[in-house]
């Protein structure tokens, strides 16, 4: 076995926790012996390899081929997205697209409930946005209700995310193309990035997630849908796999309606850009400044 | 004779004291242990399945674990903070009040670290978290702030109270030009172990319940309740059985001082609640589910109510001199104020600010069997670790464990 990430990984876990302090001093060495690398600190070389070994880990565990990318963020790119509230009607496929892309757990005895990166909250048109009203639990095979309107919510990727700086640990960040994402390997599973998220992005593996093997998307991204292990938060990154390779995210091109737009926000001619222009643009709890690079829209 | 040695000499003295004792003592100590044990035999299990054995889901992401921690942050600062009015009074026995007070705080800051690590989801990457070694987040991460503080104040604290054992047991007057600057560092040190745990929740702006100014200096009063409660009744045993001269009228004065941070604490709990209420925002949501509870979930309710009846008392027991005076009372007092506080912090500081959550959602919250054994199990870690070394310290304060003593029986 070679001496890079994953090995390191491993042995961290059999590390014993108090040995940490006395030896404060040498940090450097026992970073190298015990803790391993965080992603962000990588160079090149040392994400390949890591990239590799995921790759052999996921072959033997899941038994097919899978490809784990590390495509870095493109220069002269800031995505964002964007949601027509008029023509979104509750259907939900989104939600099933998302989590068949993003292998979230399906849940199930032993495994907890399912995870889901959006939530599609159902509301009264008579009180507008009002999340205390607002109902998660609805029936999609009953939409659109009448006297209703539908709201996704999902990461909302902020210019100003509160998640990321109560992070401990620094195991999430915002990349330079906008989109906020998670170090799994480095998550020491504190769950302050969840208390400080308005807009209930953040999931938390409870226990093992449930992911068969037939079921896994191969394609995948070192800070995006690869698996996720118990105990560390996971949450949409606008399908990086997909986004970074010039794809759309699963959820716009699962969408029967129309009501989702993506796009770069740097590019002048882009729909996203031409919609903001057109548009009204409604952003969600607008009043914490955490400038969202997610658009709703209306009228 | 070097200190280490004299050290070596001390620990072997100590582990002698602490395994001899009344049967009442072994019995106690024994109920103690099987607590630790059964809490272990819970978190084993929540270790090999996950915090999915906790009442915790993605609504409400932390529980009593968390609200335990807190509570005991408040512990271990105001047991040191005893240290001011014990100097601007004059009470006698000043030193071994700080000596006791450090020792509490030893103690509640060990619990309060078990609390972090049993709350953690992959507790396994724990040097990811440690000074030096991981990767704090500084300056902006409140929580790697917060652990900088624990840690600093846990060791700052273990070095003044094994310096002035050790002194004592060698016979030596402890110098006071080491251990005074240490001691009055400790004293803003505790108010930042304080104000660094309420930042961590008060700094986020979509948990409108938290992210309120009063939140830290609420944390401050009610601290100011609970952690001298347990000092009280620990100062009465002392009385007993040590010569140490330690006046009915100091410990009527730290109720009287702890009636005055509890009047203060339910003036802010009043101002909290006539701002909500006045202003009847959807911010009004959560103090509402804590004390009438929403949409039929009211588990929380009963509670709050027990606190709120509980601080009240207390602090008419307090306030009234002829009451406080009375040990009865004192004692009653004390336990009533723990318990509110603990409350007040363990479950109603934390869970309403997720109830409802940040969509709206009501997930009613309820700690699990295993978290209850778990935490049981930390506070019986607690409780033996400061029964044990305030027993090694009553014996070096009585005199009972010497260095000469030890030299002796080592000689023959
Ligand atoms: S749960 Fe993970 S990503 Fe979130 S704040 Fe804690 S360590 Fe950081």
């Amino acid at each position: 076995m070679s001496d890079d990430g994953v090995t390191r990984r491993a042995v961290l876990g059999a590390a014993a926790a108090g040995a940490g302090l006395a030896l404060a001093g040498c940090r450097k060495q026992l970073v190298d012996e015990f803790v391993s690398t965080r992603l962000a600190e990588m160079d090149r070389d040392q994400v390949r390899r890591f990239v590799g070994e995921l790759e052999t880990r996921y072959r033997e565990q899941y038994g097919r081929d899978v490809h784990v990318a590390d495509t870095p963020a493109e220069e002269g790119v800031l995505f964002a997205y964007g949601l027509d509230l008029d023509r979104c009607n509750g259907n939900r496929k989104c939600v099933e697209a998302c989590v068949e892309e993003n292998n979230q757990s399906r849940g199930g005895t032993g495994h907890g409930a399912p995870i889901q990166w959006i939530t599609v909250l159902e509301m009264d048109k008579e009180r507008g946005v009002d999340l205390d009203h607002a109902n998660m639990y609805y029936d999609a095979e009953q939409v659109p209700r009448e006297g209703h309107f539908y709201l996704p919510v999902q990461c909302q990727h902020c210019d100003n995310p509160p998640c990321t700086k109560v992070c401990p640990v620094e195991a999430t960040w915002k990349e330079p193309d906008g989109i906020v994402v998670i170090d799994y390997d480095w998550c020491i599973g504190c769950r302050c990035c969840m208390s400080a998220c308005p807009y209930g992005a953040r999931h938390f593996n409870w226990t093992e997630p449930n992911l068969p093997a037939e079921q896994l998307n191969p394609e995948m991204h070192v800070l995006g849908n690869r698996p996720r292990m118990r105990g560390v938060v996971e949450k949409c990154t606008f399908c990086v796999q997909r986004t970074r390779r010039g794809l759309y995210p699963a959820c716009h091109e699962a969408c029967p309606t129309g009501a989702r737009v993506f796009g770069n926000l740097l590019d002048p001619a882009s729909e996203i850009r031409q919609l903001i222009e057109r548009k009204r643009v409604f952003l969600l709890k607008a009043e914490l400044n955490t400038r969202p690079s997610f658009f709703y829209f209306y009228g | 004779m070097s200190f280490l040695r004299a050290f070596a000499a001390f620990t072997t003295g100590s582990i002698r004291v602490v395994t001899r004792g009344s049967v009442a003592y072994f019995a106690w100590m024994a109920a103690l242990l099987a607590l630790v044990v059964v809490g272990a035999i819970a978190y084993s299990g929540q270790f090999e399945h996950g915090l999915i054995r906790t009442g915790m889901r993605d609504p409400v992401s932390w529980g009593f674990y968390i609200g335990n921690f807190t509570f005991l942050v408040g512990v271990a600062a105001a047991a040191v903070i005893l240290v001011i009015p014990a100097y601007v009074y004059h009470w006698k026995p000043i030193k071994e009040i700080v000596l006791f007070g450090e020792l509490l705080a030893v103690s509640a800051l060990a619990m309060c670290m078990l609390f972090v690590l049993a709350d953690m989801g992959r507790p396994d990457r724990l040097l990811h978290i440690v000074p030096l070694i991981g990767n704090m987040h500084l300056p902006s991460s409140l929580l790697a702030w917060d652990v900088v503080v624990l840690n600093g104040y846990f060791y700052l604290n273990l070095t003044v109270v094994t310096y002035l054992l050790v002194s004592w047991f060698r016979g030596r007057d402890p110098d006071k030009r080491f251990f005074t600057p240490l001691v009055l560092f400790s004293i803003p040190m505790a108010v930042g172990i304080h104000s660094v745990t309420a930042f961590v929740y008060n700094g986020l702006a979509g948990r409108p319940y938290w992210n309120a100014s009063i939140l830290a200096p609420r944390f401050l009063v009610s601290a100011f309740c609970s952690g001298p409660a347990v000092m009280l009744v620990l100062l009465q045993v002392l009385r007993r059985v040590t010569k140490l001269d330690i006046k009915r009228e100091a410990l009527s004065k730290i109720a009287e001082l702890m009636a005055y941070a509890m009047f203060v604490n339910l003036f802010f709990l009043g101002a909290e609640v006539f701002k909500e209420v006045y202003s009847d925002t959807h911010h009004l949501k959560h103090l509402e589910y804590l004390y009438f509870g929403l949409e039929g979930h009211t588990a929380l309710v009963p509670w709050a109510w027990t606190s709120f009846v509980c601080n009240v008392a207390a602090f008419v027991l307090f306030v009234v001199p002829r009451l406080r005076e009375k040990a009865l009372w004192l004692n009653a007092g004390c336990v009533l104020i723990f318990a509110g506080v603990f409350i007040e912090k363990g479950i109603g500081l934390v869970v309403p600010g997720y109830t409802p959550s940040v969509l709206g959602e009501i997930y009613e919250y309820a700690p699990s069997t295993t978290e209850l054994l778990v935490s049981a199990g930390i506070f019986g870690i607690g409780a033996l670790l400061f029964t044990a070394t305030t027993r090694v310290a009553i014996a070096v304060v009585r005199g009972d464990l010497r260095l000469e003593a030890e030299t002796q029986a080592a000689a023959a």
